[in-house]
């Protein structure tokens, strides 16, 4: 109703106003649609987590589950407001492991990607290797990390890099790669050197994809601070949802499983964030599951 | 006749001499160009016709530098070209634009490879985009920008820096009709504005007869030069003048040799 009546009041006043309105008046209205679909896509699946906790918490009081199978909602929160010290000091010991393992994931994987995109020797020596070692199962190469690096924090950096490193490698090098033909010639035409080819041209074109390594590398790298935190862990969260599980503390063993959800989408959102900053808006869209428009 | 031909010599620009081209395959060599002679002279429009796959392109891409020939030389100003010419102006058949600079920062890419005064260069990129219809759409995005919107800042792009040859390689193949014909108007006031040197690929008649001082009509792959065609039309040359006789024999003549070599078939 008021979309009718917004679009009738639009009309009439742009037929008065002219040409250069018109599209101001356009383009305003993209941009409230742009700011609703914003807004829509934040409580849509607010709403929709909101209902499943509701339908949990009345399926936990209603058929009166017992609380070391599945504790109602409520008592997870209650479980998290008791140990809100342990929570937070494990958590800072995680977040410790997964920031370590991400860094060193981007500080090998960039240069190793560059390496195999620029000297073509060491792509056809390393990519095979690379992309087959994929087929070794890290979580079983964990307690083998134990037995090399001790108990301590340098082993669970380790593990969450090995699983978090390959998609950063390989999302740069088809970054680097996926460079038109054209694009080069373009260049050699302007008379721009390599370097500076590279800077202005090739990598700006890669880190759309990029980025969407550095997404799965964080998650990654979370996944793999936990396994280090079950294999051999003496702090964590990884270690404190042992704890639990040993203690039949479901309502605590969720709560960690909360926390650990939280870490990730913080992370993650960080991760998102940064892309904002550094592309253009448009390509930033391309790279999320969002509708698309293109 | 004969001291005429050593004058137009004596002016060539552009010198191509005997290329050849050919590429290797799995099914063995491929002859893309074969034995292309021809010049151009300073401040002329010459474009070459023909069919997908006569090489026309890779001709285009060897005058630029970009690719090296099998065999046979080009020149610029008597100099031979080896390695990439840098002082051209180039505009492919898509408008490869960086996503993430604007139209202006597009057109700017090439006013900061060559390092030319920022102010300067800024201005005048203003002025061309301007004079191509985009003023006002300096700050949009590529895609925020409509397929000839994009061609045009790849010409301006080509342009900032005043270069002494144009090359372009079918710039308007992938355009509609009307875009097309707005985009010839335009390019032809640009170009006789600077007096410019244009090499242009094409594969429409219609474009190459409107355009040019002369028309290189190319053979079916390996592409040779069927034959080369004085367009003397006066200029500026207008839409409607595309439904004079005159033009009609042009378009008439390019045509038969399509016929002739079975390029085009009448059933």
């Amino acid at each position: 109703m008021t979309e009718i009546l917004d679009s009738t009041v639009f009309a009439a006043s742009h037929i008065a106003a002219g040409g250069g309105e018109l599209e101001a008046g356009i383009r305003e209205r993209r941009r409230q649609r742009a700011r609703r679909e914003r807004i829509a896509a934040v409580i849509y699946p607010i709403g929709m987590l909101a209902a499943l906790i509701a339908i949990w918490e009345a399926a936990a009081r209603l058929f009166s589950l017992p609380p070391y199978l599945l504790p109602a909602p409520s008592a997870i929160v209650r479980s998290m407001d008791a140990n809100s010290a342990v929570l937070v000091k494990e958590s800072v010991t995680t977040t410790l492991e997964i920031v370590l393992g991400f860094l060193l994931s981007v500080a090998v994987g960039v240069p190793l990607a560059l390496a195999i995109y620029l000297w073509r020797p060491f792509a056809r020596a390393v990519y095979p290797v690379l992309v087959s070692s994929q087929a070794v199962p890290k979580v079983a190469v964990a307690p083998l990390f134990l037995v090399w690096f001790g108990f301590g924090l340098l082993p669970k950096v380790l593990i969450a890099f090995l699983i978090a490193f390959f998609p950063v490698v390989i999302n740069t090098a088809m970054g680097l790669a996926a460079l038109e033909r054209e694009k080069i010639y373009l260049a050699q035409s302007m008379g721009l050197g390599p370097f500076a080819t590279f800077f202005k041209i090739q990598l700006p074109n890669a880190l759309p994809s990029i980025f969407a390594g550095l997404k799965i590398s964080i998650t990654f790298s979370v996944v793999g601070a936990v396994v280090g935190e079950f294999v051999g862990g003496q702090g964590g969260l990884g270690y404190l949802l042992l704890i639990a599980n040993g203690n039949m503390d479901t309502a605590l063993l969720f709560a960690g499983i909360v926390a650990l959800t939280v870490l990730g989408v913080i992370f993650f959102a960080l991760i998102g964030l940064l892309e904002r900053l550094v592309l253009p808006p448009h390509a930033v869209e391309h790279t999320s599951f969002g509708r698309e428009t293109m | 006749m004969g001291a005429n031909t050593i004058a137009a010599e004596d002016q060539a620009y552009l010198r191509i001499e005997n290329l050849c081209k050919v590429y290797a395959t799995r099914d063995g060599e491929v002859r893309a160009l074969n034995d292309i002679s021809f010049s151009q002279r300073r401040g002329e429009f010459l474009s070459h016709v023909g069919p997908s796959g006569c090489g026309k392109s890779t001709l285009l891409m060897i005058a630029a530098g970009l690719l090296a020939p099998s065999s046979g030389a080009v020149r610029v100003g008597g100099r031979k070209v080896d390695r990439p010419r840098t002082d051209i102006g180039i505009v492919f058949q898509n408008p490869v634009l960086l996503d993430w600079r604007t139209a202006l920062g597009n057109v700017m890419l090439q006013a900061e490879a060559r390092k030319l005064n920022r102010k300067e260069a800024e201005a005048r990129a203003g002025t061309l985009l301007e004079s191509v219809g985009l003023g006002g759409f300096e700050e949009r995005y590529p895609h925020e920008l409509s397929g000839g919107m994009r061609q045009r800042v790849s010409i301006c792009r080509a342009l900032i820096h005043n270069p002494d040859h144009l090359l372009m390689d079918e710039p308007f193949g992938a355009l509609d009709a009307l875009t097309r014909d707005q985009l010839v108007l335009d390019l032809q006031a640009l170009v006789s504005e600077r007096h410019m040197t244009v090499l242009f690929i094409t594969h429409s008649i219609a474009e190459a007869v409107f355009l040019s001082d002369r028309v290189v009509v190319m053979t079916p792959r390996p592409g040779c030069i069927d034959r080369i065609i004085d367009i003397k039309l006066p200029r500026p040359r207008t839409l409607a003048m595309r439904e004079t006789p005159e033009f009609a024999e042009y378009s008439r003549q390019i045509l038969d040799l399509f016929l002739a070599r079975g390029v085009l078939r009448e059933h």
